[in-house]
């Protein structure tokens, strides 16, 4: 092995990277916000709604979850302007996570209503709260400190797969990473150090999570 | 002036449904030898084993597939293998899978009860055959379900081997749109096979979850 590590490109181009992950980071909260909004009402449809909506829903869930990330942002990028729909790069990826996300989350969300114990709804009830106050104290709360673990690595998992918006040419990490590719030849040492900033990345938001989820949901468990 | 899009370019994309096909059952098989090293090693008393097998398998979770493949595709030539998709794929989806296969098989190995262990232990089997009489047949039958669940990741994660250059059921479709032009139709029959590829998988491993959720409801 007579290979000459040349790290030189990388710290030049450290700025570019720098934006990269900042788009990166965007991505990630834009479409877990957007992939919430989505999975909300999706799991309220799942749970309790008509029989025409819940298999809407699945049908949703089940081409998300069984059809490759790659294939999705290409369906949303190339496909869907033969439709008169038309996004730049960014607005493609962030379209094409949120929905992805959506799909994902709609099942951690429905797992957490479905958590909450009957028993307590009922009593509730039978304490004369009014259903906004149930919603509140009995189920949000507990249905929350359910959800909240798979909702984390669903983020982590999802600011991962966001590096393959790279392909549409949308400007996150990865993207980053190619441009200083093509520009300097030195692909190893460019993509060594964007792996290790997702590294990073992915290390850092779950220890924060994790300390956030920490302080948030210090109250007793509901049993 | 486009080629339009007829049977042949369909057949063309069809085929293609084999290379991703070879390529899941190359990393799916690369990566249950490796996931049972990893998972072994997870639950060894030997603790270097252990903190090695937890560093590769946070590296492999905490990093993208995508940047995995670039790593590998452009660290062979490094070593002077040259730049070969086939192997770049095969090696970087075969190590992801066993970080991955090796966390969710440490899990079924701890999920049989330690008594079962140490029982045997106390009947005085020995290390190999503890694992091998007792531990292990236990664990395999509950990991049937999280297994092919895995599965159908794995041959999603496949698609992102087009980004290196692999030409299987993405590319094939990258191929065909660029000569003719019909994003809609192309993507639509792509992603209807990796549907028809993973939805049985997908079904089949929560029928078995919802069965063995059955068999230990006592």
């Amino acid at each position: 092995m007579n290979y000459q590590f040349n790290f030189a490109p990388v710290i030049n181009n450290f700025d570019q990277l720098i934006y990269g992950a900042l788009v990166t980071i965007q991505l990630s909260f834009g479409a877990i916000l957007i992939g919430m909004l989505i999975a909300v009402p999706c799991a309220a449809a799942k749970t309790a709604g008509p029989s025409a909506l819940r298999w809407l829903v699945n049908v949703y869930i089940e081409v998300i979850r069984n059809t490759p990330f790659l294939i999705q942002i290409f369906f949303i990028y190339f496909s869907l302007p033969a439709l008169g729909i038309r996004f730049d790069p960014n607005t493609a990826a962030l379209v094409a996570l949120s929905v992805n996300v959506g799909a994902y989350a709609t099942e951690i969300v429905r797992a957490g209503i479905e958590s909450v114990n009957r028993g307590q709804v009922e009593a509730g009830r039978a304490l004369g709260l009014k259903s906004h106050q149930i919603f509140r104290y009995i189920i949000l709360k507990p249905a929350l400190r359910t959800i909240y673990p798979a909702l984390t690595s669903q983020f982590i998992y999802l600011m991962l797969t966001s590096s393959v918006v790279s392909a549409i040419s949308a400007t996150d990490l990865a993207a980053a990473g190619n441009n200083i590719q093509s520009a300097t030849f030195a692909a190893f040492e460019v993509y060594l150090v964007i792996t290790l900033i997702y590294f990073i990345l992915s290390l850092g938001f779950s220890g924060l999570f994790s300390a956030l989820g920490r302080i948030a949901f210090r109250y007793p468990l509901a049993r | 002036m486009f080629r339009t899009f007829g049977f042949n370019e369909a057949l063309f994309i069809i085929t293609a449904v084999q290379w991703t096909l070879l390529l899941s059952a190359i990393a799916f098989a690369g990566g249950a030898l490796g996931g049972i090293a990893i998972a072994l090693a997870r639950v060894s008393r030997v603790a270097p084993l252990r903190y090695g097998a937890l560093a590769f398998i946070r590296v492999f979770q905490g990093t993208p597939l995508l940047m995995q493949l670039f790593l590998v595709y452009f660290g062979l030539s490094i070593v002077g293998v040259g730049i070969n998709p086939w192997i770049a794929a095969a090696l970087a989806l075969t190590l992801h899978a066993s970080a991955y296969l090796g966390e969710i098989w440490r899990g079924c190995i701890e999920a049989v009860p330690a008594g079962q262990s140490e029982a045997s232990w106390a009947l005085g089997l020995k290390y190999r055959d503890r694992m091998r009489y007792v531990v292990l047949p236990q664990a395999a039958k509950i990991s049937v379900a999280p297994t092919v669940g895995f599965l159908v990741q794995l041959i999603k994660g496949t698609s992102l081997a087009s980004i290196i250059g692999f030409v299987e059921l993405t590319r094939a479709g990258q191929i065909i749109n660029n000569a003719t032009f019909q994003p809609l139709t192309v993507f639509s029959l792509v992603a209807a096979l990796y549907f028809i590829l993973c939805w049985p998988l997908s079904l089949w491993a929560r029928h078995l979850e919802g069965r063995f959720a059955v068999a230990t409801t006592r």
